[in-house]
């Protein structure tokens, strides 16, 4: 008891401790949240001055706007196939790598790379190799011309930013799940295949429900992360073309309040972009989490 | 060794040109511009040339990325005070400055500052682009093209033509003859709206938006789905699906600059500032030239638009540094100046006495520059009238994406032409609306 008092009585040194990073997280988070918030409620004229209260005008725009709601379809779809891919690959990566299949030291190496890649980079890099006259996948369009065609067909340009976005997550993911298949014990396995269990056997019994904490974090993660940092693939590659098909939520908030100088709308479209986000990952943890067993 | 010496005769230089500095010291003012890549590194010559020809001030210039960057970072720099003297801002950032009140308006920081700009010296339609309705200059026009027809005379010579069309109408027999002589690609274009829509619009003297383009307040709507851009829109879906056309963006693989120079595609609608690109990345041997875009039959021609930005003063800084931003743009507007940027670049000279005293030398002759003339020509067709003098739209960036996205959808065969421009007309006109209500309570100039 004493010594608990002692510890935490100095409360001014307390204070002071956490002081910095609290700082930053007014500065960065909750002030520029709250200005958000403020603009979202008005009409803010660029180069500032007064702007006028207009209640709810913002986010009636916003929600009657029907290609408001073409770009919130998009913006799911994209998170959830993209999340799907980049965990699906990693894990199969991970796994080879943990069963130590020759020349994974170089793998594991390697693999963590395009996560160092930013994403304009990675932008870049697809809309070069999947270019429809120039690029390597053109290829394609020799065999079977129009088939590849990212510029004029919405579903390609899709496919091709969720590609993009996979790849450059697939990376952050492996490292976590090679980090979770390695802390599994030993043991577990080579008893289970003494039994006489087959690989595909344990990976389903043993390691994948083991894993399932590393699973469900990066799920909360990745989906996150896909519905707000993937603007610059979608800038260089797409632009959020063509007609709007890859017009995901984030990208419409940069060209409505960036290029278009709207700051209202954009404000209006940030704080109901965080509130999709934070209502997810609440989801996530209220009932997906249950399911989960930390060992 | 000499590299070592080299250097060290550099640093030695450095030390007495930092000497002098100390002895006198300079004026200093901000510059931020928006352009990138050759043209980025011409502006930071602009800048050395105008410190070396003067030891009284000293402009800083600084690249900003972009030209929405600029504008982008001005207003966060300006809503935080530490704005710049002197931004370039592009054509369709325009409107957002005039309202601003974050400017010192360029007729009266002339005055005010004893410039010895004389204001008739711009080509009429540079002026009436950034001029106020009532003709009073805000900025000072800078860096400035139009968009012209480049044409591939060697594909056009296989069809036995050694002219470029005049009318659309010829164009389309052209390109038909092109393509039955072989070629996959008689014409490349792709959905940026400064050509099909401004441009198109401009030289048929047909109006973008009611009150005058938008000049004559902030009002205006769209009226695009209207008159010669509807049928122009039409008739580049129809070319693209009879093979006549095509589409060439970045995403494609090959911008339309791009595959006009290496000779896949046949002729493009472009700026002029892409002349020198074309010269300088063109495939060896293409024999190409410029013309004036065509017209349809029918339509007198008139002027075309001009592109590019102009250097906008800010408010709220030193006497001091406007006296050097002055002695800046008093600078920059020499003729001798004026007369260095189309040497530099494809942009054209911005002011008549520089330009007569350029015919005079000769240089639209060399085969370099040769066809840049037709810019001047297209540019000063005839006096602006009030649909070619300019556009002057809320938010003109977001218009332009919004009917981009529309002309996508009409290429694509998810719209027809009729409902696309319908639908771009009235997204836009909200996009007008918001805009005004934004600025209730101010005035366009």
């Amino acid at each position: 008891m004493t010594g608990k008092r002692v510890t935490f009585s100095n409360t001014w040194l307390a204070a002071l401790l956490i002081a910095p990073q609290l700082l930053l997280v007014f500065t960065f988070f909750y002030w520029p949240a709250g200005e958000a918030l403020y603009w979202s409620f008005t009409l803010e004229p660029p180069f500032g001055g007064e702007n006028q209260w207009v209640g709810w005008q913002n986010f009636k725009t916003v929600f009657e706007d029907p290609l408001y709601w073409n770009s919130v379809r998009i913006s799911v779809i994209f998170a959830l196939s993209s999340t799907a891919l980049a965990m699906g690959i990693a894990l199969i990566l991970a796994t080879f790598v943990d069963r130590q299949l020759p020349g994974y030291q170089a793998y594991r190496f390697m693999y963590f790379w395009p996560y160092a890649v930013a994403a304009p980079a990675v932008g870049l890099a697809f809309r070069f190799i999947f270019a429809p006259d120039a690029g390597f996948v053109s290829a394609l369009n020799q065999w079977y011309p129009g088939i590849w065609n990212p510029a004029r067909d919405g579903f390609d340009a899709v496919v091709l930013i969720t590609l993009a976005n996979a790849w450059s997550m697939v990376a952050y993911n492996f490292i976590f799940f090679l980090a979770g298949l390695q802390s599994i014990p030993r043991s577990l396995n080579e008893a289970a295949a003494m039994d006489g269990s087959g690989v595909l056997r344990r990976m389903a019994d043993i390691q994948f429900p083991l894993l399932a904490p590393t699973f469900f974090f990066l799920v909360v993660i990745n989906l996150t992360d896909s519905f707000v940092n993937s603007f610059g693939i979608v800038d260089i590659t797409t632009a959020g073309g063509p007609a709007r098909a890859t017009d995901l939520m984030v990208y419409k908030i940069y060209s409505d309040g960036f290029k278009g100088k709207d700051y209202s709308l954009a404000a209006a479209q940030s704080l109901v972009l965080m509130l999709l986000v934070i209502s997810l990952t609440f989801i996530q943890f209220r009932y997906v989490e249950r399911r989960v067993h930390y060992t | 060794m000499t590299s070592r010496r080299l250097s060290i005769a550099a640093l030695a230089l450095a030390a007495t040109i930092g000497a002098a500095q100390a002895q006198a010291p300079r004026v200093k003012f901000e510059y931020w511009y928006g352009l990138t890549g050759q043209l980025g590194e011409v502006m930071a010559e602009h800048c050395k040339r105008f410190n070396e020809a003067q030891t009284k001030f000293e402009a800083v210039c600084v690249g900003q990325g972009g030209y929405d960057r600029a504008e982008q970072n001005t207003i966060a720099a300006f809503r935080a005070r530490q704005h710049p003297t002197i931004v370039q801002i592009y054509d369709a950032g325009t409107v957002n400055f005039m309202l601003s009140q974050a400017t010192y308006n360029a007729v009266q920081f002339a005055k005010d500052f004893k410039m010895k700009i004389d204001w008739n010296d711009y080509f009429p339609g540079i002026r009436s682009y950034y001029a106020t309705s009532k003709g009073e200059m805000w900025s000072f026009p800078y860096n400035s093209s139009t968009a012209v027809m480049y044409w591939n005379r060697a594909e056009w010579a296989k069809i036995g033509r050694t002219e470029a069309p005049a009318t659309w109408e010829q164009y389309e027999r052209d390109m038909r003859a092109l393509k039955a002589a072989g070629s996959t690609c008689a014409m490349a274009f792709d959905m940026d709206t400064w050509q099909s829509m401004e441009q198109i619009s401009a030289i048929h003297n047909q109006p973008i938006a009611t009150m005058g383009n938008g000049y004559d307040g902030l009002g205006a709507e769209l009226v695009i789905n209207q008159g010669v851009f509807p049928r122009h829109v039409a008739n580049l879906k129809k070319w693209q699906d009879e093979g006549l056309a095509r589409v060439q963006t970045a995403q494609t693989g090959k911008t339309i600059v791009q595959a006009f120079s290496d000779g896949s595609c046949a002729s493009m609608v472009s700026s002029i500032a892409n002349h020198g690109v074309v010269g300088s990345t063109g495939r060896d041997g293409l024999d190409w030239s410029v013309a004036m875009i065509p017209v349809y039959e029918g339509f007198t021609r008139h002027n075309s638009l001009v592109g590019g930005a102009s250097l906008w003063v800010m408010a709220n800084k030193s006497k001091e540094e406007y006296e050097a931003a002055a002695a800046f743009l008093d600078f920059v507007l020499t003729p001798a100046e004026v007369k260095w940027m189309p040497n530099v670049t494809g942009y054209i000279p911005i002011t008549v006495p520089a330009f007569n005293q350029m015919l005079d030398a000769g240089f639209y002759a060399q085969p370099k520059f040769r066809g840049r003339e037709i810019a001047m020509q297209s540019l000063t067709f005839t006096p602006p009238t009030q649909f070619t003098r300019g556009i002057r739209l809320g938010n003109f960036t977001s218009i332009r994406s919004e009917v981009r996205s529309e002309l996508e959808a009409i290429m694509n065969g998810q719209k027809t032409v009729e409902v696309g421009l319908n639908d771009a007309v009235a997204r836009s006109n909200q996009i007008l609306r918001r805009f005004e209500q934004t600025f209730r309570g101010r005035n366009l100039p």
